[in-house]
C-alpha cells in the first residue's frame, strides 16, 4: 500500500505541475492584442497589483456581484488556506513555530470549509439560475471537496490515525527514503480523494486559480493614451 | 404614439426583480442574416460554407491562439452564478441563455468538446457538446442578444467578459458565412464611403450648410461647421448620426458652439466622417483597423494638430483604448492634448479654464438625468483619474442645467445598464429584444421621473440616443425625452460674451 500510494503521489504531483505549467505557459504565450481592462481600472502597474491583491484576497468583484456566493465562497477558500497551512506540520521537521501556533485555527477552518461548501452547494441546488448552468461535474466537484473535508474531520475527531507514522511517510517521500504508510481505511480514502482532486485540477474549472492572474480585464493598466500598447496585430 | 407591437411589452415594476427562468423565451429572436454582398467586401464567405463545422473549429482554434482572453475566460469560469442576474437581456426576457455564463457556455461547451481533455473523453460529465447545426443556430440567436456591454464582467470574480466571447462567436459565425446583415452592411458602407449612413461628401456639405443657416436664424450668431479644412487645429470625428437625426444633430450644434466660443479652429472630414466602428461589434480586428485607419489618414492629410471624438460610446472605446494600438503612434499630433480627446473632455477643460460661460436658466424647462453608456463606463476613461468618465459628463450637465438628478446608484457608473440597443443590435429586426432589454434602464428612469420629476435623459452615445428615442414610447415616455449632453451645453452656452 505504501508503494502504491507513494507512486500515486509522485505521479499526481507530476501531472499537477506539468498540467498547470502547460496551461500557464500557453496563457503566457498567447497574445493579448488589445487593451481591454474593465474600467474604471487602475492607471498604473502598481494600481493593477493592488487591484489583483483585492481580487485574490477579498474577492472584490464577487462581493459586488453576489453577497451570498461571496460569503460562502470566501469562507471556503480562506478556510482551505488555513487547513493547508495546518497540514504543513506533516511535511516539515521541526515544525515552524507559527504553524504550531495556528493549529487550532486550522481545525476550526475544517468546519469552515464544510460550511462554505455546503452553502455553495445549497445555492447550486436551490437557485434556479445556478442550477441551470451547473453540469454534473460542478456538483461532483463540491461532493469531492466535501468528502475530503469530511474524512479529514473524521480523522481528527473519531477515527484517529497514526500521525507520527504518517509524518514519517511524507518526510520519506520528500527525501526519497520510503517509509511505511499507516493503512487505516479512512486515511487511505482521504489521501485518495486528494489525489483525485489534484488529478482533475489541470483539466477543469479549478484552473480559475491561475486563470485569474491572466485575465486581461483585470490585469491590464488603463493607460492606452499615455503609453502606446503595441503587441502587434494578433498572430498565432 | 406607436405602442402597438407583435410582442407583449413588459410592464415596468416598482422595484427590480430577478425573473424566474423561462427556457426558450427568446429562441425566436434573430437578426437578418447578411447577404453575400454584405459578407464578401469584409472578407467573409457569402453563404454557409459546405464544411462549416471544420471551418468553425479551425476559426475557433485560431482565435484561441490569438486572444489570450478567450482560453482564460473559457477555462476559468467556476459557474458561481454571480453574473446570472446582471444582464439586461436576461432581466428583460427571462431566457436563461441570456444569462452571461450561459451565453459563454454556448461556446465553452463546444470548446471543451474539441479542445480539452475532459470534454473529449467525458463530455457528459462536463457538459461538453458537439458542434451541430442546432448549436450554430443558438450561437446566431444568442450572440445577437448580447450588446457587448461588459456589465457582467464587473461582477465576475475572474473578470470574465462575455463581450469577448460574443465577439469571438460572431467572428466564427461570419467566417462560416452567417454574418449579421445590419452590422456587416454598415461596415461595408464605411469602407466605401467613410460613414455608416453611406452619406457621400456632397450630401455632407449640404447638411452642414443647412445647419449653419439654421443656427444663425436661431440665435443670430454665425457658427460654422467646417468640412475638409486643411490646417485646422482640430479634426472632429463624430458618429454620422450627428449629421442628420434628432436628437443627435443638436449635439453636433452644441460642439460647434463650443468650438466657436472657444475660438478653436476645427474641421470635419468627408473622408473620415464616422467615429463609429462596427468592426468591434463583429469582433474582427482587421475590419476594425481598416475602419480606424481612415481617421489617421484624414488627420495626416488635413494636417491637424488634435483629434477630438464626438459623443459615441463604442466609438470612444475604440478611439480611447484601441486607436493608439491600431493606428498609432500619433507622434504627428500636439502632445499637449490627450490623443484622442473626447469632446466632453475638451469642453470640460475649457470650462475649467474659464473659457465658457453659461446661462443655466435657459435649460430650466428641463429636469435632467444622465445615462452612463456602457462602453464609456466600463471600457474607457475620460480625464486623468479612473472614473473620470462618470465625473466629466455630469459636470458638463451641471454647468449647463440647474436641475440634475442621478438614477439609482446600482444602475449608474460602472453598474450602468445598457440602453438595450448596443453592440450592433440597433436594428428593427431585433425590436422585441431591444424593447425588453431596455427594461432595467426604463425602470430606473421611471423612478427618477416619479421621485424627482425628471423630464429628460441626457446621453453621450449615438446608439443610446437612437435606442431611447425608439423605445421610450413603448413605456409611455416622450420620444424626445432623450437629449445629447452637448445639446444642453450648447443651449446654455453664452456666445459672443467677453472671454
Ligand atoms: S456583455 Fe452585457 S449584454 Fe453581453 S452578456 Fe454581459 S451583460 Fe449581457
Ligand atoms: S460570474 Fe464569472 S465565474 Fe461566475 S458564473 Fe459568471 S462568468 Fe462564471
Amino acid at each position: 500500500m505504501s508503494v502504491v500510494y507513494g507512486i500515486l503521489l509522485y505521479g499526481v504531483a507530476a501531472v499537477l505541475l506539468c498540467g498547470v505549467g502547460y496551461r500557464v505557459v500557453r496563457y503566457w504565450r498567447t497574445s493579448a492584442p488589445l487593451k481591454i481592462p474593465t474600467t474604471p481600472a487602475p492607471v498604473t502597474r502598481g494600481g493593477v497589483v493592488l487591484r489583483m491583491f483585492r481580487e485574490v484576497v477579498f474577492f472584490e468583484s464577487l462581493f459586488k456581484g453576489s453577497k451570498w456566493t461571496w460569503l460562502f465562497g470566501w469562507i471556503f477558500h480562506f478556510a482551505l488556506l488555513l487547513v493547508l497551512l495546518r497540514h504543513l506540520r506533516y511535511f516539515i521537521d521541526p515544525v515552524w513555530g507559527w504553524v504550531e501556533w495556528m493549529q487550532p485555527a486550522g481545525v476550526y477552518a475544517g468546519y469552515g470549509m464544510v460550511f462554505g461548501l455546503a452553502g455553495l452547494w445549497a445555492r447550486r441546488l436551490m437557485v434556479d439560475r445556478i442550477r441551470y448552468i451547473s453540469a454534473p461535474s460542478d456538483h461532483l466537484m463540491l461532493v469531492l471537496l466535501l468528502a475530503i473535508a469530511g474524512t479529514g474531520l473524521l480523522m481528527k475527531y473519531v477515527l484517529h490515525t497514526d500521525i507520527v507514522a504518517l509524518k514519517l511517510f511524507f518526510l520519506g517521500l520528500l527525501s526519497f527514503d520510503w517509509q511505511p504508510l499507516p493503512t487505516d481505511p479512512i486515511l487511505l480514502l482521504h489521501l485518495f480523494l486528494i489525489i483525485v482532486l489534484a488529478l482533475i485540477f489541470p483539466f477543469s474549472k479549478l484552473l480559475h486559480a491561475p486563470g485569474l492572474f491572466f485575465s486581461p480585464s483585470r490585469n491590464q493598466a488603463d493607460n492606452p493614451r499615455e503609453r502606446r500598447y503595441a503587441p502587434g496585430a494578433p498572430t498565432r | 404614439m406607436n405602442t402597438k407591437s407583435e410582442f407583449a411589452v413588459p410592464t415596468l415594476k416598482e422595484y427590480p426583480q430577478i425573473p424566474v427562468i423561462q427556457i426558450g423565451a427568446m429562441s425566436h429572436s434573430k437578426p437578418f442574416v447578411a447577404k453575400a454582398e454584405h459578407q464578401q467586401p469584409l472578407g467573409f464567405p457569402g453563404e454557409l460554407v459546405d464544411d462549416w463545422q471544420q471551418v468553425a473549429l479551425r476559426k475557433m482554434e485560431e482565435l484561441l491562439g490569438k486572444y489570450r482572453a478567450l482560453p482564460v475566460f473559457l477555462d476559468s469560469c467556476v459557474k458561481c452564478g454571480a453574473c446570472t442576474d446582471k444582464c439586461h437581456y436576461f432581466l428583460g426576457t427571462a431566457d436563461p441563455k441570456n444569462m452571461p455564463v450561459a451565453r459563454q457556455d454556448l461556446l465553452r461547451n463546444v470548446y471543451r468538446r474539441y479542445f480539452t481533455f475532459a470534454g473529449k473523453h467525458f463530455p457528459r460529465l462536463v457538459g461538453a457538446i458537439d458542434l451541430t447545426e442546432e448549436v450554430l443556430e443558438d450561437w446566431y440567436r444568442y450572440y445577437h442578444q448580447c450588446s457587448e456591454c461588459r456589465r457582467c464582467s464587473v461582477y465576475c470574480p475572474f473578470g470574465i467578459d462575455t463581450a469577448e466571447i460574443t465577439m469571438a462567436g460572431r467572428e466564427i459565425l461570419a467566417s462560416v458565412g452567417v454574418g449579421q446583415k445590419y452590422a456587416n452592411e454598415i461596415i461595408g458602407k464605411v469602407h466605401k464611403l467613410g460613414n455608416n449612413l453611406g452619406l457621400p461628401g456632397p450630401a455632407m456639405i449640404n447638411t452642414l450648410e443647412g445647419l449653419e443657416e439654421e443656427i444663425e436664424e436661431d440665435i443670430g450668431v454665425a457658427v460654422k461647421l467646417p468640412l475638409d479644412q486643411a490646417q485646422a487645429d482640430v479634426l472632429l470625428v463624430t458618429p454620422s448620426a450627428d449629421f442628420f437625426a434628432e436628437p443627435h444633430v443638436d449635439g453636433l450644434i452644441g460642439y460647434a458652439k463650443v468650438f466657436h466660443q472657444a475660438g478653436i479652429s476645427w474641421t470635419l472630414s468627408s473622408y473620415a466622417s464616422e467615429a463609429a466602428n462596427f468592426g468591434i461589434f463583429i469582433g474582427n480586428y482587421e475590419n476594425m483597423q481598416k475602419v480606424a485607419q481612415r481617421i489617421r489618414d484624414a488627420a495626416l492629410e488635413l494636417g491637424v494638430k488634435r483629434i477630438v471624438v464626438g459623443e459615441c460610446g463604442h466609438a470612444w472605446r475604440v478611439a480611447y483604448s484601441f486607436w493608439n494600438t491600431l493606428i498609432g503612434p500619433f507622434d504627428f499630433l500636439d502632445p499637449n492634448y490627450p490623443v484622442p480627446q473626447h469632446v466632453c473632455e475638451m469642453t470640460y477643460d475649457l470650462i475649467q479654464r474659464g473659457a465658457l460661460q453659461f446661462d443655466r436658466e435657459r435649460n430650466d424647462d428641463k429636469v435632467v438625468t444622465f445615462h452612463d453608456s456602457c462602453n464609456v463606463s466600463r471600457a474607457s476613461r475620460m480625464g486623468n483619474i479612473p472614473g473620470g468618465q462618470f465625473v466629466i459628463p455630469r459636470a458638463l450637465i451641471k454647468a449647463a442645467c440647474n436641475h440634475f438628478y442621478d438614477m439609482a446608484p446600482e444602475t449608474i457608473h460602472e453598474h450602468t445598464f445598457c440602453c438595450g440597443g448596443g453592440g450592433g443590435l440597433l436594428t428593427d429586426d431585433l425590436l422585441e429584444l431591444r424593447v425588453k432589454g431596455s427594461v432595467p434602464r426604463m425602470e430606473a428612469f421611471k423612478r427618477v421621473v416619479e421621485d424627482h420629476g425628471v423630464t429628460h435623459m441626457a446621453a453621450i452615445c449615438a446608439i443610446c440616443k437612437s435606442q431611447f428615442a425608439k423605445v421610450f414610447p413603448y413605456f409611455e415616455f416622450e420620444m424626445d425625452a432623450i437629449v445629447s449632453v452637448h445639446q444642453l451645453v450648447g443651449d446654455a452656452l453664452q456666445l459672443g460674451v467677453e472671454r
